[in-house]
């Protein structure tokens, strides 16, 4: 009995990591034209389905890229078709790049918006409804805050851009869309799921641990700094993170408020577009180099969410020790 | 002369229907240790955690009558019942320290666990902060077995270490009063005699009030003994009194081990 259970047990750990290898595999083969057409240059490209001469590109093209291209047949080819399509002009050939740049900063600065909104925030409910809400009210405060994590990502994009945005842009003017409102929606979208994750873990501070720092003449506030937030670090940085994945995955909320636009986002109310809508509004009509393009930023996507998530886990729970 | 006198002292807890302790008259001794003992559930905790209003930290309950707090400056008598304000709260606490049954270090270093309650106190001048956090390990009889490793975490003492780790954190604010409720419940035989010989060392600065259920530890070290029984006190006086002779069948029956 025993041994089954150990066996499945280890099959089931297995399959998470064989899971996790095949999702990387997977996106990084389908990424690969784009890798090898790019390179790292991709990274900072700022032009997104641009058509540039073969042999003049365009001065925003990083060097790399320039010299990576000559040596690549297949994709040549693809561009042409392209070209072709798109009726570019015949006499020169032609070959459409693709960089990730504004996507990328356009989900990193709509992640951090969210963040910076949401975490103070969510801390503060944690503690009013751990520590200082009597119990009615908490009760009734946390089953709303519940609710309101349990609600699709789309209900808070049409809310958002119908009745968030334009209240936002009466404060700060600029775009409805814009990075701003796409960020600030994504922040109220992962605040109660923060606060409910952070409340709870709080209430596993044992009574005791508080009532030791009370008799030692430590105010409520004490209490909660001291004792509690240590108490609980693990269970709240283990909802940041689980935020984060969800603020830098989430589609749905973003794409009604970000604008979709690929430019670099003049100011923080002007509109721009984030990786997982960029995928989302152009895997359709994508072939060739754009969907190979479009995993290549795919694959960032993932390492950045991998990257943030391991960066968070190891630095906060390094401090423990 | 008394340092608490509990008068006429009744306590409801908010979700009880009933009192959990009625009408307890009892001195507490200065520079004395006073047991009080009775079968579980009959109020021992309750009586204990009102001396230091721990249970004004949950919302409704009740107290009744007076508990009457030795003022060593102008060596009158406050009812610690009056206390209302943040900061009286703070200074009583300050005055009448507190040891659980389990440890309870605080997630941080050793040196910081003993420094809290100083540190919350408003010292902050370092070398203040040091020479009382040594003292208090010293006067706790843990500062050899701890002074290479002040820095590391106190989570990693062992179980009679962390007890003593926490009767340091309490006697680093100098308190008048300290609160034992069965500080050695939770530990091996040695550990127990370690913190039994800690807490007759300790009377010569504090007074002591320590609930136990053990009654060979409140014949071992308490001057004075109380006998609880269903939220009533049956009989207090000198501890021989108590174990040799006592008043009250009930008191006999207890420490005879008829019943308990
Ligand atoms: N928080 C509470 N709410 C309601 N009743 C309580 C609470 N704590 C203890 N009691 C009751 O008060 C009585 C005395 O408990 P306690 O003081 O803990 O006893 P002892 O410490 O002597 O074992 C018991 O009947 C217990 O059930
Ligand atoms: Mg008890």
């Amino acid at each position: 009995m025993e041994k089954l259970f150990k066996t499945v047990s280890f099959m089931s750990a297995t399959l998470v990591m064989i899971l996790l290898a095949s999702i990387f595999i997977s996106l990084f083969n389908s990424a690969k034209p784009a890798i090898e057409e790019f390179g790292f240059g991709f990274i900072a490209g700022k032009e997104w389905g641009v058509e540039v001469p073969i042999e003049n590109p365009v001065s925003t093209v990083v060097a790399t890229t320039a010299e990576k291209k000559v040596e690549v047949k297949p994709a040549e080819n693809d561009n042409s078709l392209e070209s072709m399509l798109g009726g570019g002009n015949d006499d020169i050939p032609m070959r459409t790049i693709f960089g990730g740049f504004i996507p990328i900063v356009g989900t990193l600065l709509s992640t951090l918006i969210a963040m910076a909104f949401a975490l103070p925030i969510a801390m503060g409910i944690a503690v009013f409804l751990a520590e200082i809400a009597p119990k009615q009210i908490s009760n009734v405060v946390g089953i709303a805050i519940e609710l309101l994590a349990a609600i699709p990502s789309i209900i808070f994009g049409m809310w958002g851009l119908f009745y968030f945005a334009p209240i936002v842009q009466s404060f700060v003017g600029g775009y409805q869309v814009s990075l701003l409102t796409a960020g600030l929606v994504l922040g109220v979208m992962i605040l109660p799921f923060m606060a409910a994750i952070t409340r709870d873990s709080m209430r596993t501070t044992p009574d005791v641990l508080k009532e030791s720092a009370y008799a030692l003449g430590a105010t409520k506030f004490e209490v909660i700094k001291d004792i509690i937030f240590p108490y609980s670090k693990a269970g709240i940085i283990g909802s940041v993170i689980l935020a984060l994945g969800r603020a830098l995955g989430e589609t749905m909320a973003v794409a009604f408020l970000i604008g979709s636009v690929f430019s670099l986002p003049s100011s923080i109310n002007s509109p721009t577009v984030s990786i997982p809508v960029a995928m989302a509004n152009s895997f359709g009509e994508a072939t060739g180099m754009k969907t190979s393009a479009l995993f290549y930023l795919a694959f960032l996507l993932f390492i950045i969410s991998f990257a943030v998530i391991s960066i968070a886990k190891f630095y906060f729970l390094r401090k423990d020790k | 002369m008394p340092i608490m006198s509990i008068e006429d002292f009744s306590f409801t807890y908010a979700s009880a229907p009933a009192r959990s302790l009625s009408n307890i008259n009892l001195p507490i001794q200065k520079n004395c240790i006073t047991s009080l003992i009775g079968p579980s559930g009959c109020g021992k905790s309750t009586l204990l955690r009102s001396l230091n209003r721990m249970h004004d930290l949950y919302p409704n309950n009740e107290y009744e009558g007076k508990l009457m707090l030795l003022n060593q400056e102008n060596n009158e008598m406050e009812n610690i019942l009056d206390i209302k304000r943040e900061n009286e709260f703070i200074e009583l606490r300050q005055r009448v320290g507190m040891i659980f049954q389990k440890p309870t270090p605080f997630p941080m270093s050793i040196f910081d666990n003993v420094a809290y309650g100083l540190r919350i106190s408003g010292i902050k001048n370092k070398t203040e902060l040091k020479d009382r956090v040594e003292d208090a390990l010293k006067g706790s009889a843990l500062f050899g077995e701890v002074s290479d490793r002040m820095n590391k975490s106190a989570m990693g003492l062992s179980g009679g270490q962390q007890q003593r780790l926490c009767i340091a954190r309490a006697v680093a604010l100098k308190p008048e009063l300290l609160l034992f409720d069965e500080p050695t419940s939770a530990l091996d035989p040695i550990s127990t005699a370690a913190i039994e010989e800690l807490i007759v060392e300790l009377k010569k600065d504090i007074s002591i009030a320590i609930v136990t259920h053990n009654m060979q530890q409140a014949s071992r070290i308490s001057d004075y003994t109380a006998f609880m029984y269903l939220g009533d006190l049956v009989e207090y006086g000198e501890t021989e009194q108590i174990f040799l002779n006592p008043r009250e069948k009930k008191t006999e029956d207890y420490i005879t081990g008829r019943f308990g």
